[in-house]
């Protein structure tokens, strides 16, 4: 296998790509107990509609992750999750909007519970009946989803922001989407998108990186297949389609959620330095230490729930700020303020060091977390980039290369806000 | 990886991990005191104010910039509940010096800040300051308040309230409404002083300082401690049995779109000389994972619902199941429940049932040592229980436990309490409190 070094952060990163196109990267850590292990696929909720073979598929809302569940039975009529949870590992998988990951986390039996990964993966098995029976847990998982604030401010806010793209519509499906799921939807979805060539595999733990390689290639299909082409729509356009959208509910103080789109061009390694540039940017504009966030919370707008996200999935970049709030309108208002001053007057050079000096021990935090990390790794390789040179990339942020992004990529008149607040009775 | 505990000041213990394996340290520091319902607010509220300013970094902004400063060393207010013990202070996570740029130490700098921020706090003629007092209070109410916006976490609350009216584990980590509105500046500054006296202190570290290292740092960031008469009675209550012979029921109408059912049972007499692998076993036997009777039957079998998960909490003694289902399959879903933990007690325990729970239950011990996060809670769990094994000796005791074990746990257990959230109109708000995440339960 391929081997880098990260001096400055303490970790190896061992990289292949097999035969049949599957992508392999390993951190061997020395010490550990915990191997983790996720099986990555290039594809999620909002891979709606697709083409393979010459034949056009229009999948119902829900697909993605309705594969995902039933990805799990294996045709022994054995259960993989029995299987690895037998083994004493900790199964689990989830399906977002621009990925599905398997994974698990085990201290013995490594190699028997990777095997079994990789097996059920790539295993389709779906019967009339085992799909149907599945339809009863995934309706209590949306209805669990309907009663959560948190999921309802989050895609009523993409529906404000995103016109056409798939990414608005809950990965989870609606109770009316999922009925029209068959299994010859499922099995038209692993064809086209479980292919080796659109997985990669990202191992963290004290392991052999060749071992991982050796596993990978006996327990796979071998050759490449075609990939199915995607249509997520018309490109969307800068501006929100509503600014601001409110609901009331059943709740104790209001909720409420700022996004924006960011439509980022950078590509590979360049689209790692515009994600770098714009958690900094947004670190300095509404971050924890920045004095938009001390002035808010000093008033009482705002409290330790307010936190902000950057979102890239399929290549759309969505910034996510919210939190809990007496009155979210204000904020908003304070926001394309401060945003509006630091496109006119720049940042401070010493705030902007310390924000990269914050940063960087950040970033090392979150390197404990092999899970996070296999994700992250993951997520790079499909995007083009490797996530273990962020740190080193992000040395080389200056301050001009923050401020001309703030000015160029957000702008008062692209935030838009999602409101859920008490019911008035 | 070698615990060591000292005591470095008087009722001050730090438990030192020498660990050379993460990319940050972790130093924590737990003032311990009996959960009251008079006192909670006033306990949880204080690390709080303390983080909004000290003598030398006055506002939040100044502490910020030195915390940035420091590569993001953040010292973060804490509360939990363990048992009836109510342990607050702060946690901080520090970046090891060896991936800093240009030798730079911050492991001294970051423990004389989390020192200041415990000592020497921006107070005015020596009272904590009314403005810091009151906006932070103002925070903890809409937390206290803002507990119903997570259905599910809130009927696991409201079952534990319900159950244990008659106990101070009613009360949660954030202690109650009507007590957090009563709390201002004095009241506050002096319950600040009796805790900074009497409490018992637990300081965790786990990173690549020695010890010797850390205790002079830590011994000149705290030299200032003033220490009295320390508390040592503190503790927790167990009750054995359910409170009435049958289990009670509540009901409660919001507006929701699914229901959320909680159960509640007494470990029983199995708590009189716990046998933590035992129950931990028991636990992910019944419903600790996806091998477990509940994931099987309940959502695998009865497609009933996404979840139905237990929770041991063998500080407390509490048993506690939740899962979220259709409103009018509550029954359906109660006795098949209770029919999973019938079958354990008749020892209708399969090989296969009982090898999968101590494989994931010993697998999730051991990891406990990989994550500072879990071998800061675990550590400080063990060390208010008086016990001196680590996660690998429990793993090690979990492999060990046998079916007979798991059945005597089981039977051990009373249920005291089915409490519902269902679909209606919301009834008068009550005085409540916050949301329960704070029973440790040892990754089980």
């Amino acid at each position: 296998m391929e081997h880098k070094a990260f001096p400055s952060l303490g970790e190896d990163l061992y990289t292949e790509t097999l035969p049949n196109g599957l992508r392999l990267q390993v951190i061997p850590k020395p010490g550990f107990r915990s191997c983790y292990a996720v099986l990555a696929v290039n594809y999620g909720g909002a891979f709606r509609r697709f083409r393979l073979d010459g034949e056009d598929f229009d999948t119902p809302a829900g697909a993605a992750h309705y594969l995902e569940h039933k990805m799990f039975d294996l045709p022994e009529g054995d259960k993989a999750l029995e299987q690895l949870s037998a083994n004493g590992a900790d199964p689990n998988a989830f399906t977002a909007a621009g990925i599905t990951c398997y994974y698990f986390r085990c201290t013995e039996r490594f190699a028997e519970n990777l095997r079994l990964l990789l097996h059920f993966v790539t295993t389709p098995y779906f019967t009339e009946e085992t799909v149907q029976k599945e339809q009863g847990i995934i309706a209590q998982e949306i209805q669990e989803d309907l009663d959560s604030p948190d999921s309802a401010v989050y895609y009523r806010l993409l529906r404000q922001l995103y016109a056409r793209h798939p990414f608005r519509e809950p990965v989870i499906g609606s109770l009316e989407s999922i009925r029209e799921i068959r299994p010859e939807t499922l099995a038209a979805c692993h064809r086209a998108f479980y292919t080796p060539a659109n997985m990669c595999l990202c191992v963290e733990g004290d392991v052999e990186p060749d071992q991982i390689a050796r596993i990978a290639r006996e327990s796979l299909p071998e050759g490449p297949a075609p990939l199915p082409e995607t249509d997520f729509g018309e490109p969307e356009e800068p501006l929100p389609l509503e600014k601001l959208h409110r609901e009331s509910w059943d709740l104790s103080a209001p909720l409420f959620l700022i996004g924006a789109k960011l439509c980022p061009t950078g590509k590979g390694r360049e689209a790692l330095r515009e994600r770098l540039t714009a958690a900094l940017a947004l670190r300095l504009l509404a971050g924890s230490s920045s004095p938009f966030y001390h002035r808010l919370y000093a008033q009482g707008l705002l409290n330790r729930s307010f936190d902000g996200e950057l979102d890239f999935s399929l290549g759309l970049g969505t910034l996510l700020l919210g939190g809990e709030c007496p009155d979210p309108e204000a904020v908003l208002r304070a926001l394309e303020e401060e945003l509006d001053r630091v496109r006119r007057e720049g940042l401070d050079p010493a705030r902007f060091e310390r924000a990269k000096r914050a940063s960087l021990g950040a970033r090392l935090r979150g390197l404990e977390d092999f899970e996070s990390l296999c994700i992250a790794l993951a997520e790079g390789l499909f995007d083009g980039y490797c996530a273990l040179d962020a740190t080193e990339l992000l040395q080389d942020i200056g301050r001009a290369e923050c401020e001309d992004y703030l000015r160029r990529r957000l702008a008062p008149e692209r935030l838009a806000l999602s409101i859920i607040e008490p019911r008035r009775i | 990886m070698e615990l060591t505990r000292i005591e470095i000041l008087p009722g001050v213990w730090l438990n030192h991990l020498h660990e050379e394996k993460f990319k940050t340290a972790c130093l924590s520091l737990n003032l311990l005191t009996q959960l009251k319902r008079e006192s909670a607010a006033m306990n949880a509220l204080i690390p709080y104010v303390l983080r909004r300013g000290t003598t030398r970094y006055p506002d939040m902004e100044a502490l910020s910039a030195r915390m940035d400063e420091l590569y993001g060393a953040a010292v973060e207010p804490v509360v939990r509940r363990i048992g009836e013990i109510q342990c607050l202070g702060f946690y901080a996570s520090i970046p090891e010096d060896a991936f800093l740029p240009g030798g730079q130490s911050v492991l001294r700098p970051a423990t004389e800040l989390l020192g200041q921020l415990l000592l020497s706090p921006n107070t005015r003629g020596g009272l904590l300051l009314p403005a810091y007092v009151d906006s932070e209070r103002e925070k903890m109410l809409d937390a206290i308040r803002s507990r119903k916006n997570d259905k599910s976490a809130y009927a696991l609350f409201r079952c534990v309230e319900e159950m244990c009216c008659f106990e101070d584990f009613a009360v949660s980590r954030l202690g109650g409404e009507s007590e957090c509105e009563a709390i201002n500046y004095k009241k506050l500054t002096k319950q600040y002083h009796s805790l900074l006296q009497q409490s018992p202190v637990e300081i965790f570290y786990c990173g690549r300082a020695p010890l010797q290292e850390l205790r002079a740092a830590l011994r000149d960031a705290l030299i200032t401690l003033p220490r009295g008469e320390i508390d040592y009675e503190i503790g927790t209550d167990l009750r054995l049995n359910a409170i009435e012979a049958q289990p009670r029921f509540v009901e409660e109408e919001q507006d929701v779109t699914q229901g959320k059912l909680v159960m509640g049972w007494r470990l029983g007499e199995c708590m009189e000389d716990p046998d933590q692998a035992a129950i931990l076993c028991f636990n992910a036997v019944f419903g600790g994972g996806s091998s477990s009777k509940l994931f099987r039957n309940v959502r695998e079998k009865l497609q009933l619902c996404y979840y139905a998960d237990s929770l041991a909490d063998i500080h407390k003694g509490l048993l506690l199941v939740s899962a979220g289902i259709e409103f009018d399959r509550l029954e359906l879903a109660r006795d098949e429940i209770l029919a999973q933990l019938e079958a354990i007690k008749n020892g209708e325990i399969s090989d296969e049932e009982l090898a999968a729970a101590k494989a994931g239950l010993a697998s999730d011990l051991r990891a406990i040592c990989d994550s500072q996060g879990e071998l800061e809670g675990f550590t400080l769990a063990q060390a208010m229980d008086g016990l001196d094994y680590g996660p690998l000796e429990l793993a090690a005791l979990a492999e060990d436990v046998t079916k007979e074990d798991v059945r005597r746990i089981a039977q051990s257990t009373e249920c005291d309490m089915i409490y519902f959230l269902k679909a209606g109109e919301p009834e008068e708000e009550e005085d409540e409190e916050e949301e329960e995440k704070d029973t440790e339960d040892h990754g089980a």
